[in-house]
């Protein structure tokens, strides 16, 4: 049963809200759209779920053409951004609608809902109204109304966003635990890299309404295939210095010139743009093949334990995410320094040209 | 730490205190003097307890009046709220259009009472009148100024075509306020037009709902412009409601004390109306549990 976008074209007036994607999805999978606000996201879950009909293209699911059926026919479930349940339903009822209007049996209904919310650990709140719910349990109960169903299609529109972080991220590990076990694709739409990360499975990456790249999540981190991809899949944002490789040598901007090793000994000479994430930038130097940039601070903001240091180098802003609290001086010199190993190199055309061996060890510490 | 140490914050209340007495608490209190009084003239009153309560209960006009009142806002409540939300659920949601239907439909409030009255009496008219001499062509006789029937008819189209706006527009408010998601998953649900009314957006009126059910049931039960611009409250009795039979024992008859403990006893019966009212709307809808 898997779902095939072709060429799907979604025009409002004259705005190209969907531009041009094509994205094949199987069943079993699980599906993550990482993108900025009003990147297309949930214009395409619309899209998908039959609500809105595409300007061009084609949605087929199975082979079978549903791009004009309605979505009252189509086999979806969605979750929102909102916590939507019905007002004057209990809990029990709630989960048990979709299944009603379905013609299920009240036995097998009963039985249903039980599991499900068992499994969500709401089968204690299941007389209770919505109002007399925490947002947290208003969201599991929608979510256990959208698995309940056991649609072909699961669409989850940014359904973390409105919780506070620790709830946010204990109902993200039983989300991932819960979708491991479906036949459904699900589709969860996030603008955050670490929620994506955390959660696995493959993603696209879309921007301003074009599918730049989809692939197993890892392998998106791993190898974005432009700058656009690596600075929409990292928080924070990449940093970039440009440079060049001659005779052998590998300059970056206001360095002195460093031997090539590892990836980068594959580099043809010529000018290149290197990406560094945040984390891989460091303020003492660790090895002798480290790469030392004279830096001026001009912002530092703490973040839980950790602290954001902004500094400028070339005219260009970069963020190092150091580990614990500290202090910083503003418009203070200091050196940064970066193991060549890390870079990401792209093109002058902001194309991967090569990216750092995967390390999965440093992976898992950055999904904490 | 002393709770009376800090006292500038009296000075905040004060002003507010001193509104609520000089609008409220004497005029009401006036009232109470007046009711166990019977007062001949400035200098010449008698005590006479609670005599004046027990005269007003048990007159039979003012049961006649009481009963007619109760109807009266019973139908309102009837054929407002329904016709309101209607109204309200067929309205456009946004564009020009939503504009337009909300000025269209808020005209009525604006109009001052005495105006609707003029604009009625010559529009009901069974000689030069629009509707009524429309009526009075399809062969049904209809004047208000003879018939008990078309006087009720009459008043009731006034109160209906005045107020029902006000519903139209708060449970226009309600509807807005419900997210569009709650739509789309009900379409994904598969939920007919009268689910989604059902379930969702009754619920979700449920608040602006009770409000307007207690202000429309309040200004009906104390209607006193339109039957009096009308009729005056004929032919005959049939449209003296509560506040035009006290005021014609209060201005028209000046028995300042039996008018006194007729207020009171109306503003007890308004206020326990309303109590009964507001506690029977909380427990609705929130009740539906397996």
């Amino acid at each position: 049963m898997s779902m095939v976008l072709e060429n799907v074209t979604k025009l409002i007036g004259n705005e190209c809200h969907i531009n041009d994607i094509s994205l094949q999805l199987e069943p079993g999978t699980f599906n993550i759209f990482l993108g900025r606000t009003l990147s297309g996201k949930t214009t395409l879950m619309r899209l998908m779920a039959g609500l809105d009909k595409p300007t061009k293209g084609r949605i087929l699911m199975d082979g079978q053409d549903l791009t004009r059926v309605s979505v009252r026919k189509r086999d979806v479930a969605m979750v929102y951004q909102q916590f939507i349940n019905y007002p004057s339903m209990t809990v029990y009822k709630n989960i048990a609608s979709p299944l009603r209007l379905a013609k299920v049996s009240a036995a097998e209904i009963d039985r249903k809902v039980r599991e499900v919310a068992e499994m969500l650990h709401i089968e204690a709140l299941l007389n209770r109204l919505p109002v007399e719910l925490s947002g947290g349990q208003q969201q599991r109960t929608a979510i256990a109304r959208a698995l309940v169903k056991d649609a072909e299609l699961l669409l989850l529109d940014e359904p973390l966003v409105n919780l506070d972080y620790k709830l946010r991220e204990e109902l993200r590990v039983e989300m991932s635990e819960i979708f491991k076990r479906r036949k459904s694709i699900v589709v969860y739409a996030t603008t955050e890299p670490v929620e994506a990360l955390a959660l696995g499975g493959n993603t696209a990456v879309l921007h301003e309404g074009g599918l730049e790249q989809f692939g197993s999540t890892i392998e998106v981190y791993q190898h974005p295939q432009t700058t656009r991809i690596a600075q929409a899949f990292s928080d924070p944002a990449m940093n970039f210095v440009a440079g060049k490789i001659e005779a052998n040598n590998l300059h970056l901007n206001g360095t002195s010139p460093a031997p090539l090793q590892g990836h980068l000994s594959t580099l043809k000479p010529g000018n290149y743009q290197f990406g560094m994430r945040a984390n891989h930038l460091k303020l003492k130097r660790e090895s002798a093949a480290e790469i030392e940039f004279q830096t001026t601070i001009d912002l530092s903001e703490i973040s839980g334990s950790e602290t954001y240091l902004y500094v400028i180098h070339d005219d260009r802003i970069w963020v190092i995410q150091q580990q614990g609290v500290h202090l910083h001086q503003m418009g203070e010199q200091t050196k940064v320094y970066i193991d060549p190993a890390k870079l990401y190199i792209f093109d002058v055309n902001d194309h991967l040209v090569c990216a750092p061996s995967g390390d999965p060890s440093e992976l898992k510490q950055r999904v904490r | 730490m002393n709770k009376w140490e800090d006292n500038k914050a009296w000075f905040l209340v004060i002003p507010v205190f001193l509104i609520v007495a000089v609008s409220a608490i004497i005029p009401l209190m006036t009232v109470v003097n007046y009711s166990i009084q019977d007062i001949f003239g400035p200098d010449n009153r008698i005590f006479v307890g609670i005599e004046w309560y027990q005269e007003a209960l048990s007159d039979h006009r003012l049961h006649a009046a009481f009963q007619r009142q109760l109807l009266f806002s019973g139908l309102v409540l009837l054929i407002e709220i329904p016709l309101g939300i209607l109204i309200a659920l067929t309205m456009p949601k946004r564009g020009w259009g939503a504009s337009l239907s909300l000025v269209l439909v808020a005209l009525p409030l604006l109009i001052p009472w005495n105006v609707i009255g003029t604009i009625w009496i010559i529009f009901m008219r069974p000689d030069i009148g629009l509707l009524g001499s429309a009526i009075n062509g399809l062969g049904i006789p209809f004047d208000h100024t003879a018939a008990s029937l078309d006087a009720w008819v009459t008043v009731m189209l006034m109160e209906v075509w005045h107020w029902t706006p006000l519903v139209v527009l708060m449970a226009y408010a309600g509807l807005q306020a419900i997210p569009e998601a709650y739509f789309q998953a009900a379409r994904i649900d598969g939920a007919s037009a009268w689910s989604v009314f059902r379930y969702i957006q009754l619920p979700k009126m449920r608040g602006v709902l009770t409000i307007a059910i207690l202000l429309r049931f309040m200004d009906s039960f104390l209607i006193y412009a339109e039957p009096f611009v009308l009729t005056g409250g004929g032919p005959g009795n049939s449209t003296t409601f509560l506040s035009i039979y006290l005021v014609k024992q209060a201005v028209g008859q000046f028995d300042l004390g039996p008018a006194s403990a007729f207020s009171i006893i109306y503003f007890l019966i308004v206020l326990l109306a309303c109590w009964i009212f507001y506690q029977a709307l909380l427990k609705v809808g929130t009740g539906d549990k397996q």
